[in-house]
């Protein structure tokens, strides 16, 4: 009998989450950000729904400031697919004009990614959220359970969340409450490209290295993507050979230095790389334990 | 890249060093960023070592702040293997956080502090990791520099470890000398243990044989979902919990316990001859069977029985104690049934794991107790089937996980023992009222139905005076329209308004049941 590798049992456990979501809630939804990590989590539906299609839509949150690229590559891919795909932006903000370099990263985020999330979700009823989130990616992820419960307003709180043990998972809750899920919980960042590139799950070719237009900014490789980009005085646009190890909105997304152009080549680059991909994500760097804050607030 | 997996969970009593020891694994296995690391170099003390127990400070910081006391899960990759860490801080009452992080372990770490000995919540964590199964024990004995590295003192803790777990069924005790903090025996083989035979802890953790017994027990696949895709498909999709399943095989589907033969197996997008736990699949079988969420597929030559009554290991994990007169939500596999915890047999005393009488279980509490379940479950004990012996216990009504539960005996009671009648009290305590017949003037009853029903009562007209009887001995409220009342049962008077109605029937409620 065959010993199963590492990541067939990282996926059977995946599928397995995915398929109880399924089954034990009304009105799941995936949400959708169109990272590498979203990638992996949707091949793995589609694989726990075959030959079916998927039980439940996904749900972009747009904030409109993603890169030009993000957008072309969601629209190809999930018409390709035949995926069912939502997309929300917080209107209301937008029309404020609340913007990621007149706001700050915090408030930019809260208004457009987390009341995006929760106003989404509240408006599609849906009782359970897949993310995309891994334990590996920030110390407060590290005891995030694999169903996590939000209150009515869509809210974690760390006194109410439930013990998990073996795979069984209490799907119980009340009217108006819902849960996270996270099937990718115990996978790490190195897991999900080893996965991409043994499925061939085409990603973003944001991910792979090409010549970019870029600004440093605060010690940051800020790509230029529209005509939006502030520049600051002094700021020279530069064209470097770089990358993206996450992807969000492109004015809080800094790229790395890097040659890598094929799967293969990103996964020996990471696993020379001693950086956590965290620190191209601007957001995080706001404060100390800004995560923690983020998700009691509402944020995967 | 093909390297197995195997997940640990770590054990100690506060200041044993575990934070150290997963520091330092983590440290050595390179699992650490660079960023992470420089953060801890600045935090660690001015120009002395890196303090290793601050790269997973997380639990500390709670710890301190009095929040979330936690299960924490950490990653990291050899050449070899990859391994999923489970950090449960080890105070008594974390028996609960210690039994989440056991419950998936292939391997439990339990440190002892070389300076302290053997403790009696060494003893505990030991009996805890064999409750939930755990096959292999490592035993760490650290702070080993604070004992000179005395070969003595190693041997005097092993004795006693040895003799106490002997008892215990873990598949194999290992030992380690360990100074977390200076690294001796974590990675490399330690020059100042010359006396030590064994492996490196690290080493340890990459070689050893994961046990998984699952594969060879019989199989097990309970049905998650069922797949329909066009006019013909349809699939049983779940994750195989024990054995294997090939095609051509005959199956029973339980409880029906109609037969079929499997025609095809998609493992997770390939279609396969054969499939083994813990993979997850979706089985196609040759005949129009009815198969649906909770039924489980077995080997047709081994059907196992449903177990209406089984006596199990709980780990209550709620604030609320067991209430052996409540009905609580038992999920074993992929069913969630109703069942009662009748009876708290003992439970473990926290200081001297003696079994103490009990009647009932509180937070943190370790018991055994018989567990009825009328429906019934497809149990097997858990020594045998650690994913079929296993469930958990839901509070119906504040929904938390209130205890983890393993099986230790299947159908406790005897065949053909009388089983229990059902009292009106438990049908109102599943239904949330009493029951009720009564009869109402024709004119008001539709509207006081729906009244009643829109409360959330469970309320039904009926055409006779039998058909109310019957009802309300099925603990429903039972309206019977007529002009003509009879003594038997309570009237609602022909001149009554709507709202004296519903008032009167709200007091009936209101009252005690006549016995
Ligand atoms: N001398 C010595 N001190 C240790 C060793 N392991 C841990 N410590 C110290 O013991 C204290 C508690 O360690 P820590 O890892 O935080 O313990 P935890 O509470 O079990 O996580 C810290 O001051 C450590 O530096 C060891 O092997 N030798």
């Amino acid at each position: 009998m065959s010993v199963a590798s590492h990541l067939e049992l990282l996926e059977a456990e995946a599928i397995h989450i995915i398929r109880e979501v399924a089954a034990e809630f009304a009105n799941p939804v995936m949400l959708y950000s169109i990272g590498k990590d979203s990638q992996a989590m949707v091949r793995l539906a589609q694989k726990a729904f075959a030959p079916a299609k998927l039980p439940f839509p996904l749900l972009h949150i747009d904030t409109t400031w993603k890169f030009r690229e993000m957008y072309a590559f969601r629209d190809r891919f999930t018409a390709e697919q035949g995926l069912e795909l939502k997309v929300h932006r917080n209107l209301e903000a937008l029309q404020k004009g609340i913007n990621p370099f007149d706001h700050g990263s915090q408030q930019y985020t809260h208004a457009l990614k987390t009341q995006g999330l929760l106003q989404a979700l509240a408006q599609g009823q849906y009782d359970a959220a897949f993310g995309g989130a891994r334990r590996d990616e920030e110390k407060s992820r590290a005891k995030e359970r694999i169903f996590s419960f939000r209150d009515r307003f869509g809210q974690w709180d760390p006194k109410r969340q439930r013990p998990e043990l073996w795979n069984l998972y209490n799907a119980k809750i009340a009217k108006g409450e819902s849960i996270r899920a996270f099937p990718l919980s115990n996978w790490t960042e190195l897991d999900v490209w080893e996965y991409l590139e043994r499925e061939k799950v085409p990603v973003v070719p944001l991910y792979f290295s090409a010549v970019r237009p870029v600004v440093v900014r605060d010690g940051q490789l800020i790509m230029v993507d529209d005509e939006r980009m502030r520049l600051a005085p002094g700021e020279q646009v530069q064209q470097r050979k770089v990358r993206f190890r996450t992807l969000g909105c492109y004015p809080l997304s800094g790229a790395i230095e890097s040659s890598a152009t094929s799967l293969r080549e990103i996964i020996d680059e990471l696993k020379s790389s001693r950086h956590s991909e965290r620190q191209g994500r601007l957001i995080d760097h706001d404060e100390e334990g800004s995560m923690e804050l983020k998700k009691r607030e509402g944020y995967f | 890249m093909d390297v197995d997996l195997l997940r640990f969970v770590v054990v100690g009593s506060v200041d044993d060093g575990k934070s150290t020891l997963i520091g330092r694994l983590l440290y050595e296995a390179q699992a650490l960023h660079d960023d992470h690391l420089s953060q801890v170099k600045r935090a660690s003390k001015q120009g002395g070592p890196i303090d290793f127990s601050l790269f997973t400070d997380g639990l500390k910081a709670e710890r301190e702040q009095g929040i979330t006391i936690d299960v924490a899960y950490r990653h990291f990759a050899t050449a070899r293997r990859r391994f999923i860490v489970a950090d449960t801080p080890g105070h008594v009452q974390y028996t609960r956080n210690m039994a989440t992080g056991a419950s998936t372990a292939d391997v439990g770490v339990i440190l002892v502090d070389a300076r302290l000995g053997v403790l009696p919540q060494t003893r505990r964590h030991a009996s805890l990791a064999a409750l939930l199964g755990i096959p292999h024990l490592a035993v760490v004995i650290n702070k080993m520099d604070l004992a000179a590295f005395a070969e003595p003192i190693y041997r005097t803790f092993e004795k006693e470890l040895i003799d106490f777990t002997a008892k215990l069924g873990f598949y194999r005790v290992t030992f380690f000398p360990v100074s977390a903090t200076q690294g001796d025996n974590v990675v490399e083989k330690s020059a100042r243990t010359p006396w030590f035979e064994g492996k490196p802890l690290l080493e340890f953790l990459e070689t050893v044989e994961i046990a998984r017994p699952q594969e060879a027990a019989p199989l097990r696949l309970p049905v998650q979902t069922v797949i329909r895709s066009g006019l013909d498909f349809r699939g049983f999709a779940g994750a195989i919990a024990s054995g294997s399943l090939r095609v051509g095989q005959q199956v029973a589907v339980l409880p029906s316990g109609k037969k079929s033969k499997v025609t095809a197996i998609d493992a997770a997008g390939h279609q396969v001859m054969e499939a083994t736990t813990p993979r997850s699949v979706t089985v196609q079988l040759a005949d129009q069977v009815d198969v649906s969420r909770g039924d489980v597929l077995v080997p047709l030559e081994s059907p196992t029985p449903l177990s209406r009554r089984l006596d199990a290991m709980l780990v209550w994990m709620d604030e609320t104690p067991l209430d052996p007169s409540r009905e609580y939500l038992v999920k074993h596999t992929t069913r969630t049934a109703t069942g009662r915890i009748a009876r708290v047999q003992w439970k473990t005393n926290h200081e001297t794991l003696e079994q103490v009488p009990a009647e009932r279980l509180e937070l943190n509490d370790i018991g055994r107790v018989t567990l009825e379940c009328p429906r019934g479950l497809l149990a097997d004990r858990y020594a045998q089937n650690r994913a079929t012996g296993a469930f958990i216990v839901i509070d119906p009504l504040s929904r938390a996980t209130a205890a983890a539960g393993m099986v230790v005996e299947l159908d406790a009671a005897p065949q053909g023992e009388q089983l229990r009648p059902i009292t009106a009290d438990e049908r109102e305590a599943r239904l949330g009222h009493r029951a009720l017949a009564l009869s109402v003037p024709p004119a008001i009853a539709p509207w006081l139905e729906r009244e009643l029903f829109d409360r959330g009562l469970n309320v039904v007209s009926v055409a006779s005076l039998a058909a109310a009887l019957a009802c309300e001995r099925a603990g429903l409220i039972a309206l019977w329209p007529t002009p003509e009342p009879v003594p038997a049962i309570p009237a609602i008077d022909a001149k009554a308004s709507r709202d004296e109605a519903l008032g009167l029937v709200l007091k009936l409620l209101a009252a005690p049941r006549k016995a």
